[in-house]
């Protein structure tokens, strides 16, 4: 279940994305270091822009389609995620800063970040004081142990989250939610209004990124009706809902219970925040550029269409393109003839002409020749290129040799799949079948809507190996901004599955297992991230994940707009809990 | 209503008497009734002209291989110098023209238009003509069945025709593509593919042909030259088919000629899902479902094969309509 909604909506998910847009050494790298008004292109990827102090005014929002849900505890999207932070306060949250900065996890709820055993299998926070919700009445940990089992434990109710808390907790296989066994999860202990301590299974040192999910907004347990709760949402945050209407809209006033000095990091300027659903997308993108709203919610990027109109000419310097904190790959089945060789993988990763794919993809704006697994804006990445070819050209030579190696001197035939439904997608791979012809590999293309691609296709090894598909296009962005958030899921031996999987590659090498499994029980946060970036390299000499695009999102950044910064922790969006309006 | 032309004779023919003019009488009285037709279709510009039309597609769709080869085009090759792939456009106007493109080159790989045109033409007309050819003879034999016999088997089959209409087509046409593979029936690749296509879309619009000729052939039953062969002794088959469907030729040839291209863009909808034709072989369709997510950034990638979608329906309907007064010309 988890797995499919990470894969099913992997460009919505909260693929957080750590590390500055402009470590890449990508073309974005234009700062604008007045951090001022001016407003260049590129210029909220580093910087604050149109940085403003004055309270007033109101955000508008539109978005294209609708969430999951705006209920903190039932959302899956990276844009609520986001959003929810202006009315549901969360343990500890990304700081609200830009560049780099954005990727710092700061104490929100809690006076501090979380304190670790040794072993790193308990973790214990604790509450600010003066903490109340927008009714009035106090904010205790035991609202916060209530919030986490509602959102982990209750799929029959609350089924859209993700449930890592569920995985790691101690005693979480078991437990049935709070609306079946009222007596809540002993792994969670509150020994006091203030104090709140989580009993993990097994050792996880990334246990305060999974304390920035809006799952730990505190949520009264008798003001809770499971589904029906979005519908009357209490705020923990400066903002509360004045109306909330299904699919069509929301509107956020201040909430005259939240305390500035119980918050550090928010400044709340706005007065009212307004959020327009299922408006036609490119309306979105025009409302934009004509600044009739402030953003747009869902901080994917504009439609193609409006691309040309805004790439050059007047609108350019409102532009920033943003990493999308995504790797869009190809993933050889290490289970289908010839794949089963790593000559034959390695002939693949050499004959690729890369840059072709990205120009079929629609060029730089959509994003960066990757050559890693890892995105630049992921925690522990670290730039490398095991295959480097001249202008990621792809070199036939080497290719051929890898071949000959391989025993497959003339050759061989495979078949690449595709999600009908993503033309990009199918661009790429459209791309991928001409260059490798050129190294004698002739490439047979399927298609298969992306809807059932993990859960009866790509997903399925049996189906894998049964039809011989060897290669198949895959993207990925992590739930939580570090190297563990992002591969754990598609590298480690445990996520093949019989369906669902996401592991496409079907790699279960007991070192990087080993590897992984290691630097997620050390506490020491530069070791660890060290770590990432050499399990990178060795799923690169294994040779069965072909990196294609580190995937960028083109924001248009409306004149009126204030306090306008790309955040890093929430897929390359803007800020929403600093984003102001002159308006 | 169309009226029994196997009633031949000079009197009932007289609109035809001034195209005959100064023939002899037994001259008139040897010819054929097809030789009629050809006559006042002659007559009629417009349908030459359609049909011209599709004869020279019909040609372009056999030789597309011979004149690609003549013309050293390669519709699969990529000229990504051409294009811009930022602004998800060709370089220069008009789509990239040039005399080395004349129809200018596609968006995303660079690929030549005119090649792709003339190898998407094979594709889009053998699917089309295939599956329109598959559904007129399923609808035609099960309609007349239905409308001569009447009574259990009209309901049986007229309950069929609801069933299928009702079919979630497009499921279905997922459902079969993913599990239909290579060496079901001896197919492979291309041709599988085109296979499952003609099948996938021939097969389910045939109660649309059916119903038309199940109605025209209720009416027609109910004639006395049906009486007249009843009463001599004909059985059911010759009835059919000798005596009722030369009748019915002329709206199955016009429902023909009008389905033609309406497959050609159900073809564009397949490949939209992903079970049309498979990357990197052309097809209209194929072509004008890329185009649809690019028509601001490059619209002439639209109007090639849309242009190419519309000549070919306007011939075919052309065609059709002369055909059909050339075949019955009191329906006017």
């Amino acid at each position: 279940m988890k797995t499919r909604r990470v894969t099913a909506a992997v460009a919505t998910v909260l693929a957080v994305s750590l590390g500055a847009a402009a470590c890449g050494g990508g073309n974005d790298s234009k700062n604008n270091n007045g951090g001022g008004s001016s407003g260049a292109k590129d210029s909220a990827l580093n910087s604050i822009v149109n940085a403003s102090s004055k309270k007033g005014g109101t955000v508008n929002l539109e978005d294209s389609d609708v969430p999951d849900s705006l209920d903190p505890g039932n959302t899956y999207y990276g844009f609520v995620q986001n959003f929810s932070r202006l009315y549901a306060r969360t343990l500890v949250t990304f700081k609200p800063a830009a560049g780099k900065d954005g990727l710092t996890v700061v104490p929100d709820l809690a006076d501090s970040l979380g304190k670790a055993s040794a072993d790193a299998k308990t973790w214990t926070y604790h509450l600010r004081s003066g903490l109340k919700f927008d009714d009035g009445t106090p904010i205790t940990s035991k609202d916060v142990k209530y919030a986490v089992e509602r959102s982990n434990f209750a799929p029959e109710a609350l089924s859209n989250g993700p449930t890592y808390f569920k995985a790691y907790l101690k005693g979480g296989d078991k437990y049935k939610g709070p609306y079946k066994d009222k007596k809540g999860l002993d792994s969670i202990e509150t020994p006091d209004d203030q104090t709140i301590v989580f009993h993990l299974a097994k050792p996880f040192a990334d246990f305060d990124y999974l304390a920035t999910f809006s799952q730990t907004a505190p949520v009264p347990q008798a003001k809770d009706d499971g589904a029906k709760y979005v519908q009357h949402i209490v705020s923990s945050g400066p903002y509360k809902f004045a109306s909330y209407e299904e699919g069509a809209s929301a509107s956020l006033v201040r909430n005259p219970n939240w305390d500035p000095k119980s918050d550090p990091i928010r400044k709340a300027l706005p007065d009212k925040i307004n959020v327009k659903f299922k408006v036609n997308p490119v309306t979105v993108d025009n409302d934009l550029l004509a600044d009739k709203i402030t953003a747009d919610i869902t901080g994917a990027g504009v439609q193609p269409q409006t691309q040309p109109k805004i790439l050059n000419g007047k609108y350019a310097k409102q532009t920033d393109n943003s990493y999308a904190g995504a790797t869009g790959y190809m993933a050889l089945n290490l289970h289908v003839a010839p794949f089963d060789n790593v000559h034959c993988r390695k002939a693949v990763q050499w004959a690729l002409d890369k840059q072709s794919v990205i120009d079929a993809m629609g060029g730089s704006p959509k994003g960066d020749v990757a050559t890693t697994l890892l995105p630049p804006s992921v925690n522990g990445y670290t730039k490398f290129d095991s295959y480097a070819t001249a202008g990621h050209k792809g070199d036939v030579a080497k290719a051929k040799d890898e071949l000959k190696q391989c025993g497959k001197p003339s050759g061989f035939s495979t078949t690449l799949t595709a999600r009908a439904d993503r033309p990009a997608e199918v661009a790429a791979a459209t791309a991928i079948q001409n260059s490798l012809k050129g190294a004698g590999i002739k490439v047979d293309i399927k298609q298969f809507p992306s809807g059932k691609y993990f859960s009866n296709f790509a997903g399925v090894p049996s189906y894998v190996h049964q039809h011989k598909l060897g290669m198949m296009m895959m993207a990925w962005g992590a739930d939580w901004p570090t190297g563990y958030g992002f591969l754990d899921q598609i590298i480690d031996g445990s996520a093949i599955k019989p369906s669902g999987g996401n592991n496409l590659m079907e790699l279960n090498d007991p070192k990087i297992n080993k590897a992984l499994s290691d630097a997620i029980s050390n506490t020491d946060s530069s070791a660890r991230t060290k770590a990432w970036g050499d399990i990178d390299k060795m799923v690169m000499d294994n040779a069965s994940v072909v990196p294609l695009i580190y995937r960028k999102n083109l924001l248009i950044r409306p004149t009126s707009a204030t306090n306008v910064t790309v955040t890093q922790a929430y897929l390359g969006m803007y800020d929403y809990t600093l984003l102001g309006s002159s308006k | 209503m169309t009226a029994p032309i196997e009633t031949t004779g000079a009197e009932a023919e007289t609109p035809p008497e001034a195209v005959l003019a100064g023939a002899k009488k037994a001259q008139i009285e040897g010819r054929s009734l097809s030789q009629i037709a050809w006559t006042r279709f002659k007559r009629d510009k417009l349908a030459v002209a359609g049909g011209v039309v599709v004869i020279l597609l019909v040609l372009m769709a056999v030789l597309a291989k011979p004149i690609e080869w003549a013309f050293g085009l390669d519709p699969n090759q990529f000229h990504q110098d051409l294009i811009d792939p930022a602004l998800l456009a060709p370089k220069g106007s008009w789509g990239g023209m040039s005399w080395a493109h004349p129809l200018g080159v596609e968006p995303q790989y660079g690929r030549d238009m005119l090649a792709r045109i003339i190898e998407g033409s094979w594709v889009s007309l053998l699917v089309a003509g295939g599956a329109t050819l598959l559904s007129v003879i399923i609808g035609t034999v099960l309609g007349i069945v239905a409308g001569y016999y009447g009574g259990w088997v009209d309901s049986v089959i007229s309950r069929l025709m609801d069933t299928f209409l009702a079919f979630p087509l497009l499921l279905f046409a997922i459902a079969i593509s993913a599990s239909v593979q290579d060496g079901f029936f001896g197919f492979n690749g291309l041709s599988l593919r085109i296979g499952v296509l003609i099948f996938v879309i021939g097969f389910f619009s045939w109660p649309y042909i059916g119903r038309i000729v199940r109605a025209q052939t209720m009416s027609l039953s109910r004639r006395e030259f049906v009486e007249a062969a009843t009463s001599l002794g004909a059985r059911g088959p010759y009835i059919l088919f000798r005596e009722l469907l030369p009748n019915l030729v002329a709206p199955i040839i016009v429902y023909s000629t009008l389905i033609i291209p309406t497959n050609i863009l159900f073809e564009a909808a397949l490949s939209f899902l992903g079970v049309g034709i498979a990357p990197p072989q052309a097809s209209w369709g194929g072509m004008l479902s890329n185009a649809v997510d690019l028509y601001t950034a490059d619209p002439q990638f639209m109007f090639v094969p849309g242009l190419a979608i519309f000549i070919t329906v306007l011939a075919f309907n052309l065609l059709g309509d002369g055909l059909r007064d050339a075949l019955d010309p009191r329906s006017k």
